[in-house]
């Protein structure tokens, strides 16, 4: 019984995910070039921040690492394709074999991370992973030669395939393979938040002796579970490396982790939807911003200031006001909201009794466990 | 069991929104011009930079490019080169070179810029060479002195416009060896190409014995108390830096702390005086003597012409803001890109542009000619020797020239350069 | 034999920052249970203003005094406009209102400030006396380990001695017993934070004039080394920050001046994963609740 309904969750996931995959593929024609770049970003963001939601809001881990941890993935990306590209390696390989080094490489500092933070909690666990942030310039300084320094590395990638035709953009290219591996992540995320790993994760968080006493492997579930979103993040950061051809330290600063769990916040914690929202702001707000800091600032040197900052100013507002008015992120407001349109008219037993953010939501007493 | 339905659901809820909120956005930015050239129109012209304007790396660059964006209102103000205005759209990168390949994007896609002119930053600039070689955009007269972006046959569209580090490095090495002869040379750098480079051109003259004890900082550490200890122990006598400003102050500060007074000879990265005075606060006149390289104006030298004219457009158009060597170096890339148009004629394309500065004619404000030819990029092709005077950093002693490679330093023979009298370059 | 006193001293007096730092970052985790992420900017606009005020007025004290003041305030109003709002279920939330803090106070001093460093000055001589023809601490090194020392007292003191004090501790310990008994639980948050305000914006005075000068990404590595050195220590413990503060100073001396490039933040990272394997609360941590 429990192994036909885990098959048709699959198939049904397939199902959407083939839908929206089309969807996307009509998108990036519709879109300009610097649109479909930036939905490319976006769908890199979106594989760290799918992982980064699931560790934090299902398992209740706190990683302000997984920046280092796209690092990771990117390096490992561009590393290989150097490799490929000097044996003479040619598409399509010489696009999948990076990204599935990315994706090992960053699963394998996942794991030792998520050994060490299975032992720890709360402050302990994002102290470690916040280290592990500030260390990835040192480390690429230290081995210049291989990580190329500051300056980083490039990454060899070939043009869209010559069977799409002579004009056809390079970014629409882009936007499907970054589209493609977003797609593949989130399929993979949902299905595991379904399945029984999922709920295992949520009994650990809500409560460790409870889920230990009820046969749960507490440690392993948790070294999975960190694994997984390392794995993740890694997809990311290599299919970033392809986007911008390039890696460098500077792009995986601290800033940007803590702004990929800022993503994750504001779009709900634990909620997959939650962290579409989280990627297209982290691709949206600095470009409003900015436009808004065009529009205000009067003199030269008076715009040398706001430039830049504004769009800081805005963000941390927003970061403050969503954390106090809408704990549950926009996810949690949008569905509330089409809970309340949708019941009036059609009240279905089971949307009033499924409220859309209970599955995916934290509930409040993982948090009475930090210590 | 409708639980299991919920995690997908809701994400292509959001992904088909989203692809609402882009295609309205798409929308807004159509509307291409018919013209064959990007950015260019019979009265204006668009070209675009990326600039640290905030972060820990905007200190002592953010104001290049308002300086830049000062002449070319001056010059639209004598209306335009050709007939066409100059519109220079400044994009915030942050020193990210995450945010760099988004904003240059926008800037070549999005906006349909004619030319990045100016980009600033080694690690910045460096990952979006490839875009800009695909998109055949002319990325002129890059801000650092890495030998990156002297690579015509990978990069053809790439310009740089510096001194680069190493031709610095040699001149002041040159200047060591005929006057500081049998003094014990050190070094201290920037653990990154720019410490690199610099050691290179430093040992290509006096030697790999030449430069005695070598030490590196990083960024992230901005304490430089052991690295100067250690070349205190070494009895150094000369100490060669690679530094930026805000560390070229952390050194003679810490070096003073612990009464090691080396003579520090510094590139003009980390050798401005008003930046490095200003960090170093009461203690500036720790800056005594101190030597450095530069291939532009001195922003002292009143009696240069080039400075009396930029100062003139400091007031007029930059709303009279601090007068360093930053708004010399960003009214300076102004000038060379005005002229670079008005060599091309009006009849304007990339390539043509391209064409233009590959045969050599800009000249500038700077000390040296620019090596520009059909196999060479590399920017101003030499430097001099400028020491700290009380509150000024003046010139003294020969212009040499050199180049990143093997060539020996030699006096620069070519005359100064002045200004045209309207201070807008000839067609 | 030099060069490891020189490196021992220079790295217990920036250690000893590290500590002050940390202790304020303890204050606030015995209160609130939460690591307040916004320390290193609220401590960058302390410094900016006393260095206004020095600028102003010529005098350093004066601006040190300010910047303590400044502190106290600053703390208390992220406490009361901000944090008390933060749905205390959800401490990841806290988290992220006190990054947005970050965020909002960094670029309000760079709109009012703009991006240059601001070269600050230090009241005492930095230059070291020789002991016996031996360099060893310089009249500033002294300022900065009897100032962390009296903060560090004080503290003490004021935990110990004073009724304020046992009733923070008590709302700390447990909030609701100390409801019951009368204790204002509210108005002691309140006051942890503005007490951490202060601690932090005297820390980062010690140490900022010593680096580049005010701006507003000035305290963002000094945040992060606090942060290592409180959970190394252990949070819940003030000797502990203080002990962590000073080894992770000293680890950060030797690396730099001992080894040939900077590995310095590679080692922080391996001391802390070692600790935290060995005890996964903190080198002082109390024993763990007893597990399953």
């Amino acid at each position: 019984m429990l192994d036909r309904l885990a098959r048709h969750r699959l198939a049904r996931h397939l199902l959407i995910a083939v839908v929206a995959g089309a969807g996307l593929v009509a998108l990036t024609y519709a879109l300009p070039p610097f649109r479909n770049y930036q939905l490319a970003t976006m769908a890199a963001y979106l594989c760290a921040t799918a992982g980064l939601t699931v560790l934090v809001g299902l398992s209740g881990q706190l990683s302000l690492g997984h920046g280092a941890l796209m690092a990771t993935g990117a390096y490992a990306c561009a590393l290989t394709s150097a490799e490929l590209g000097d044996a003479g390696v040619t598409a399509p390989l010489l696009l999948l074999g990076p990204l599935v080094a990315a994706i090992v490489a960053a699963a394998v500092v996942g794991g030792v991370v998520g050994l060490a933070g299975a032992r720890l909690h709360g402050p302990y666990l994002a102290g470690l992973t916040l280290t592990l942030t500030i260390v990835v310039p040192a480390i690429t300084t230290t081995f210049a030669d291989q990580l190329g320094g500051d300056q980083g590395l490039s990454v060899l990638v070939e043009p869209a395939p010559a069977g799409l035709g002579i004009a056809f953009p390079l970014e629409r290219w882009q936007a499907w393979i970054a589209c493609t591996a977003a797609l593949l992540t989130m399929l993979l995320l949902a299905n595991l938040t379904g399945s029984r790993f999922g709920r295992e994760l949520r009994a650990v968080r809500d409560d460790e002796v409870a889920a230990r006493l009820a046969g749960i492997d507490v440690g392993r579930t948790k070294v999975v579970v960190f694994v997984v979103s390392a794995a993740a993040a890694g997809l990311g950061g290599g299919i970033l490396a392809v986007l911008t051809q390039s890696v460098s330290p500077g792009a995986f600063s601290l800033a940007f982790s803590l702004f990929l769990l800022m993503a994750v916040v504001i779009g709900g914690t634990g909620s997959l939807a939650g962290a579409v929202w989280g990627a297209l702001l982290l691709v949206a707000l600095p470009e409003l911003t900015a436009l808004l800091s065009d529009n205000l600032a009067t003199s030269p040197r008076l715009a040398e200031r706001l430039d830049g900052n504004l769009s800081l100013l805005v963000f941390g507002l927003v970061l403050i006001v969503v954390t106090i008015v809408l704990p549950t992120g926009l996810q949690g407001l949008f569905s509330s909201a089409a809970g309340r349109l949708r019941r009036p008219s059609r009240p279905s037993p089971v949307d009033l009794t499924h409220q859309p953010t209970t599955d995916t939501e934290p509930t409040d007493a993982q948090h009475t466990s930090t210590p | 069991m409708h639980s299991t339905r919920q995690p997908l659901r809701r994400p292509l809820a959001a992904v088909s929104s989203l692809g609402l909120i882009l295609a309205l956005g798409a929308c807004g930015g159509g509307g291409d011009s018919a013209a064959s050239t990007p950015g260019v129109t019979a009265d204006s012209i668009l070209v675009g930079t990326h600039q640290p304007l905030t972060g820990p790396a905007a200190a002592g660059y953010s104001t290049i490019s308002p300086a830049t964006k000062a002449y070319f209102d001056y010059v639209n103000s004598k209306g335009g080169v050709h007939g066409r205005k100059i519109t220079y759209k400044v994009e915030d990168d942050g020193y990210n070179p995450a945010t760099t390949q988004t904003v240059v994007r926008e800037l070549v896609l999005k906006d349909k810029v004619f030319a990045i002119v100016n980009g600033l930053g080694t690690p910045t600039h460096t990952g979006v060479l490839d875009f800009l070689k695909t998109n055949k955009v002319p990325d002129l007269f890059v801000a650092s002195g890495s030998r990156s972006w002297n690579q015509p046959e990978k990069y053809p569209t790439t310009f740089g416009f510096q001194a680069d580090y190493t031709t610095e490095a040699k001149v002041q090495a040159t200047y060591i060896e005929q006057n500081l002869p049998d003094e014990k040379v050190c070094f201290l750098g920037q653990d990154d190409d720019f410490g690199q480079d610099t050691l290179r051109g430093l040992t290509q003259i006096l030697g790999e014995d030449g430069v005695a004890e070598r030490q590196t900082y990083v960024t992230s550490n901005t304490n430089v108390a052991p690295q100067i200890g250690k070349l205190k122990a070494a009895g150094c006598e000369v100490v060669a830096l690679a530094t930026v400003p805000g560390f070229t102050a952390l050194a003679v500060g810490t070096a003073a702390r612990l009464e090691f007074a080396p003579q520090w000879i510094s590139t003009s990265v980390g050798a401005d005086y008003s930046t490095v005075a200003g960090a170093l606060g009461d203690a500036a006149p720790l800056l005594e003597g101190f030597l450095s390289t530069n291939y532009l104006p001195s922003q002292f030298d009143d009696a240069n012409p080039w400075v009396s004219l930029f100062k003139q457009i400091n007031t007029d158009f930059n709303d009279d803001a601090p007068f360093t060597g930053n708004t010399v170096y960003g009214m300076t890339v102004g000038y060379l890109f005005v002229q670079a148009l008005q060599q091309n004629g009006k009849e304007l394309t990339r390539d043509s542009l391209l064409e233009t500065i590959e045969d050599g004619g800009l000249d500038g404000p700077g000390l040296t000619a620019l090596r520009f030819s059909a196999d060479d990029h590399s920017g101003y092709g030499g430097a001099q020797m400028a020491k700290v005077t009380g509150s000024s950093q003046d010139y003294f002693g020969p212009v040499y020239t050199t180049d990143d490679g093997d060539t020996p330093v030699t006096e620069y023979t070519g005359e100064p350069t002045v200004p045209p009298t309207d201070g807008i370059p000839a067609a | 034999m030099d060069r490891f006193i020189f490196l021992t001293v220079d790295g217990l007096s920036r250690g000893a920052v590290f500590a002050a730092f940390a202790l304020a970052l303890v204050l606030i985790w015995r209160g609130a249970r939460l690591v307040n992420f916004s320390q290193g900017a609220m401590a960058a606009a302390t410094t900016y203003i006393a260095y206004s005020v020095t600028t102003a007025s010529g005098s350093y004290w004066l601006g040190l005094a300010s910047a303590v003041a400044a502190g106290l305030v600053i703390g208390a109003l992220t406490e009361r406009l901000v944090m008390r709002r933060v749905d205390p279920s959800r401490p990841l939330n806290a988290v992220i209102a006190a990054l947005g803090i970050v965020l909002v106070i960094q670029a309000v001093l760079g709109i009012l400030y703009g991006s240059a460093y601001r070269a600050m000055d230090v009241p005492f001589s930095r230059r070291p006396l020789s002991i016996g023809g031996q360099a060893v601490l310089s009249p500033y090194d002294l300022f900065v380990f009897v100032t962390v020392a009296i903060v560090m007292i004080a503290l003490g003191l004021m935990f110990t001695r004073t009724g304020v004090g046992l009733k923070m501790r008590a709302a700390a310990f447990n909030p609701d017993m100390a409801r019951l008994l009368g204790v204002d639980v509210g108005r002691m948050l309140t006051l942890s934070w503005a007490l951490a305000g202060a601690v932090g914006g005297l820390a980062a005075l010690l140490v900022v004039p010593t680096e580049l000068g005010a701006h507003p990404h000035a305290t963002d590595l000094v945040f992060v080394y606090a942060f290592t050195a409180a959970v190394v220590g252990g949070l819940d413990s003030p000797v502990g920050a203080v002990g962590g503060g000073l080894c992770v100073g000293l680890v950060l001396s030797y690396v730099s001046g001992y080894s040939g490039s900077d590995l310095s933040a590679v080692v922080i990272l391996a001391v802390l994963t070692v600790v935290l394997l060995v005890r996964p609360a903190g080198l002082l941590s109390r024993p763990a609740a007893r597990q399953v």
